[in-house]
């Protein structure tokens, strides 16, 4: 696998990390720390501060890149770039060692949340704290939301597959891959190739 | 243990769901894992997901939770390989490929599309959410007080999170 990479330099971006020496426990020990303290959603800023600042692994164009290819694509943020920062450190295995380091801290917690809470039924105190928590929980995807579209929206047909997206899924009550195939594919239509408004056009 | 392939079969179709992050997926895993295999009951599964909020790393590792329940060590292991199996292996491959992609007209086009589609399935997971979590005016108020927070301070969210289980035991403990 990892020859794919190597075999064909002239095509190496400018965002490989060249003359880094990254070892695969490096990396997995960077992204467990990362794992371990990444409170509070917004995982990329960490990332950033560890990969850019602290350890030099990349370079700020080369994140960049990687976090936009990231977003193109399904899966979360933070672990498509533990799988790409790794992969141009160390190939396969430091995509492995990445993406391992994140999840590992996370995953232990949950599994021990899991188990205490299926033990231990319902407690009226913890059913009153979870009630609290799930309602902050709904606070706060909004707020991603509202951040999230303030940055990414910029045409006002965008509301309207925003709208359309909501409504398949929770008034028409259509699987969420339907809806995503549906919208998604007019809403690319809708922003296809021109010939006529290339790169110039446009604001 | 006769559930593993389900869990698989599951998870891994999830995976591909999650575009623009996990709460995209929501709505789905409502469906599978409490409707269709009864796996946990839906208030469980807020709570999981809500809990989850406050673990850091990845936000969806509440997966593991489910893993657990229905396949114990095993469920989880595997349940962390099928919601992340598919997408890293199409990230890895798409990352590769994609100073070739770099020219290719329709991908901007793809990125334009996706975006207000990732924030409808964002919006659509909270509000799938909202049904099991805002139940009356206290959990309406916390919601909302959390959002308007998070709008006009940096905060961390964690943080009001917890703050929203203090306030649940003062409202709903009862003394």
């Amino acid at each position: 696998m990892s020859e794919l990479a190597v075999s064909s330099p002239t095509e190496q971006s400018p965002a490989t990390a060249a003359g880094t020496s990254a070892t695969v426990l490096q990396i997995f020990l960077e992204f467990l720390l990362i794992g371990a303290t990444s409170f509070g959603g917004g995982v990329v800023a960490y990332l950033r501060n560890a990969l850019v600042t602290k350890r030099a692994w990349l370079d700020d164009k080369a994140f960049v890149e990687l976090l936009s290819i990231s977003q193109s694509l399904p899966g979360l943020n933070s672990t498509n770039m533990a799988i790409l920062v790794g992969d141009r450190l160390r190939g396969v295995r430091g995509a492995l060692a990445a993406i391992a380091g994140i999840c590992l801290p996370g995953g232990l917690l949950m599994f021990a949340v899991g188990m205490v809470y299926h033990q231990h039924g319902d407690h009226p105190l913890k059913t009153a704290a979870l009630k609290g928590v799930a309602a902050a929980a709904v606070g706060l995807i909004l707020a991603t939301a509202v951040q999230l579209g303030q940055r990414s929206l910029e045409h006002s047909s965008d509301l309207v597959f925003v709208a359309l997206t909501i409504i398949g899924v929770n008034r028409l009550h259509q699987s969420v891959l339907t809806v995503l195939v549906a919208v998604g594919l007019v809403a690319v239509f809708w922003y296809r190739p021109r010939k006529a408004q290339k790169e110039s056009a446009p604001r | 243990m006769k559930e593993i392939p389900a869990l698989i079969r599951v998870f891994a179709y999830l995976s591909l769901l999650t575009v623009g992050g996990g709460m995209a997926a929501f709505p789905e895993m409502k469906t599978l894992t409490v409707d269709v295999h009864h796996w946990l009951t839906f208030p469980q599964l807020v709570h999981l997901y809500s809990v989850g909020q406050m673990a850091p790393g990845p936000n969806m590792m509440m997966i593991v939770s489910i893993g657990e329940w229905v396949g114990g060590v095993l469920g989880a292991v595997i349940v962390v390989i099928a919601f992340f199996g598919p997408t890293s292996f199409l990230a890895l491959i798409v990352g590769r490929l994609w100073n070739r992609l770099a020219k290719w007209p329709w991908r901007t086009s793809i990125q334009q599309g996706l975006a207000p589609v990732s924030i409808g399935l964002l919006l659509a997971g909270c509000f799938t959410l909202a049904k099991g979590a805002v139940t009356g005016l206290e959990t309406a108020a916390i919601a909302v007080g959390v959002l308007l927070i998070l709008l006009k301070y940096k905060i961390n969210p964690a943080l009001l999170v917890l703050g929203g289980a203090i306030i649940g035991i003062l409202s709903f403990f009862p003394k």
